[in-house]
């Protein structure tokens, strides 16, 4: 499987990602490389095996039902670009 | 042409945990914004998931409750989309492998029928934060203190038929996850929320019509209007030579429209797949017991059981189900003052139009089960009559006191002395002359005006049945 550069910019578009026509063909020559290698797989013998969510043979912890988390806002918010009345402030978005 | 309407419901329900579904931050309603929003809630980098127990138990406890499969090994998935109020980039949520499977869930249809729709699957995932489009200066804020929220989502098949039947699903799931205590149901903080997919088709026709599904949805009563509105838009669209598309509809409340808010093509594609950051999770059977074992009883099964223990009629028992509180209510009523028709009939009516008209919640009730029961007491000795008992809960639910300092306060006991009643009937024998004489002629109708008139004398209070009979005996003597 070999991506071109329209699909590249698709997901660009998805993931919001700028992107110019140089950046788009290195990308999909490097993805398409990466499915190639990744590809090698299909000649593995994989019949009767059950397909994994994860890598690690193991199961997910649970935690308590319980707050272990305290308020440090303003802590979190001296990285934000912009705050206002405890608010993070985005570039305005509206559907 | 004649068209079937076609309709299937996600409902979002927030479980009611403490603190959040991958994260220790709480998760309580109405906080300053953000103060509720953790390095994991707020995407930082290098900060990973932990699953709540909590959250799983909900889920599990939601699953029994509709006789669902409970997945043994249930994977979690990334739902790609790009959105401010979503800081990583991606919802964790479940896509192949949901917690719990197939199920049902039994609905009431108006003509007293049950039908039975079935429930695609519900799956455990975290709720997004909140957007503030206003107030600012072409920014929007960000609020995140909802994102990381516990939800399970509810997906039913699309064998809803009406608006109708969709309110009556909805309102049975309502009823049920509150009877569970998983979700506080309150739709008004967005607690439970409804999404409707919505098609129509040719009555008689197997495959399904193109679908819209309708956001916003969070009253019942929205949520039928809503369904109206779609189906009859959808039908113009055909019947005017169009085709419907597949979109997302918003519901306008002030306009009672529906309104295209994006095609689904370019937006829905959301590149699931399994969270790399979080393991399989992993619900054995001795899990499952621990949680069955938590499990109360059930809306449909205390509805049964009221029929048979307190003789009442289904219809009653239905309306007394209708949530948790109300039943308890009702039994702890029932239990003291041992009259459950009595009780049933004044918790149902009086009891719930009071309510109604201060607008309070059964918890807030200035008159409570024990101080209800109190009243009815006094019904069932005879102490009051039944229309006195309105005067009386009229004061309690003022603040009056309790029934018998009412009673005694306002000297409405009821009079019970037949010497003393048949002094009265004499009194008015004596002042009726007339009508005496013309009852004594055959007009029998005057009965009720020499009822009236005792009872007028006594102001209510003499015993309504020994008043008939007294009076019986002594205007046929």
């Amino acid at each position: 499987m070999s991506v071109d550069t329209s699909e590249v910019r698709r997901i660009a578009h998805l993931s919001r990602l700028a992107m110019n026509d140089d950046q788009a063909r290195d990308f999909a020559g490097g993805l398409s490389d990466i499915f190639a290698f990744v590809e090698q797989l299909d000649g593995a013998a994989i019949e009767g095996v059950e397909p994994m969510a994860h890598p690690l043979d193991a199961e997910q912890r649970l935690r308590p039902d319980a707050v272990t988390e305290p308020d440090r806002r303003e802590t979190y918010q001296a990285i934000a670009p912009a705050v206002e009345g405890g608010l993070y402030l985005v570039p305005r978005v509206i559907e | 042409m004649e068209w079937e309407t076609v309709i299937g419901l996600e409902i979002h329900a927030q479980l009611n945990t403490v603190s959040k579904i991958f994260s220790g931050a709480p998760t309580a309603y109405g906080a300053e914004p953000n103060r509720q929003a953790c390095p994991v809630d707020l995407g930082m980098p290098g900060v990973l998931p932990v699953l709540n127990q909590g959250a799983v138990e909900r889920a599990v406890m939601l699953g029994l409750a509709i006789n669902a499969e409970i997945t043994p090994r249930s994977v979690f998935a990334r739902k790609n989309y790009f959105y401010p109020d979503l800081p990583k980039g991606y919802q964790i949520s479940q896509f192949e492998l949901p917690i719990v499977g197939l199920g049902h869930l039994d609905i009431e249809l108006e003509d007293g029928t049950t039908k039975r729709i079935g429930v695609t699957r519900a799956h455990l995932e975290e709720d997004a934060g909140k957007s503030l489009h206003e107030g600012f200066e072409a920014m929007t804020g960000i609020d995140l203190n909802r994102a990381g929220t516990p939800l399970i989502e509810i997906v039913s098949e699309p064998e809803l038929r009406s608006a109708k039947e969709a309110v009556a699903y909805m309102k049975k799931l309502h009823s049920l996850v509150r009877y569970l205590d998983i979700c506080d149901g309150n739709m008004q903080e967005g607690s439970f929320r409804c999404d409707a997919n919505v098609s129509i088709r040719p009555k008689g026709q197997a495959e399904f019509g193109t679908r819209a599904e309708l956001k916003n949805l969070n009253s019942f009563r929205f949520v039928e209007r809503a369904i109206n509105f779609e189906v009859e838009r959808q039908i113009d669209v055909i019947e005017g030579g169009g085709t419907v598309v597949q979109e997302t509809r918003l519901y306008d409340p002030d306009r009672d429209e529906t309104r295209s808010m994006r095609s689904k093509e370019e937006a829905n594609d959301y590149r699931y797949f399994p969270d790399p950051d979080l393991l399989p999770l992993v619900v054995d059977s001795a899990f499952i017991e621990t949680v069955r074992e938590k499990l109360p009883e059930l809306p449909d099964a205390k509805r049964a059981r009221f029929v048979e223990q307190y003789g009442l009629s289904d219809y009653d028992a239905g309306v007394l189900t209708a949530t948790r509180e109300m039943g308890d209510f009702y039994e702890a009523v029932a239990a003291g003052c041992d009259a459950p028709k009595l009780a049933a009939n004044w918790v149902m009516g009086e009891f719930s139009a009071a309510l109604n008209r201060s607008e309070v919640e059964l918890a807030e009730a200035p008159v409570n089960a024990e101080g209800l029961a109190g009243l009815l007491a006094r019904i069932q000795d005879e102490t009051i009559s039944g229309k006195i008992a309105k005067e009386v809960f009229e004061a309690m639910w003022n603040g009056e006191g309790d029934a018998d300092a009412v009673i005694e306060a306002k000297g409405l006991k009821q009079i019970t002395d037949t010497g003393a009643i048949d002094a009265i009937i004499d009194e008015v024998m004596a002042n009726n002359p007339q009508q005496l004489e013309q009852y004594r002629g055959g007009k029998d109708k005057l009965f009720g005006f020499f009822v009236g008139q005792v009872m007028k004398a006594t102001q209510g209070k003499a015993n309504p049945a020994q008043v008939n009979e007294r009076l019986k005996a002594k205007l046929d003597a």
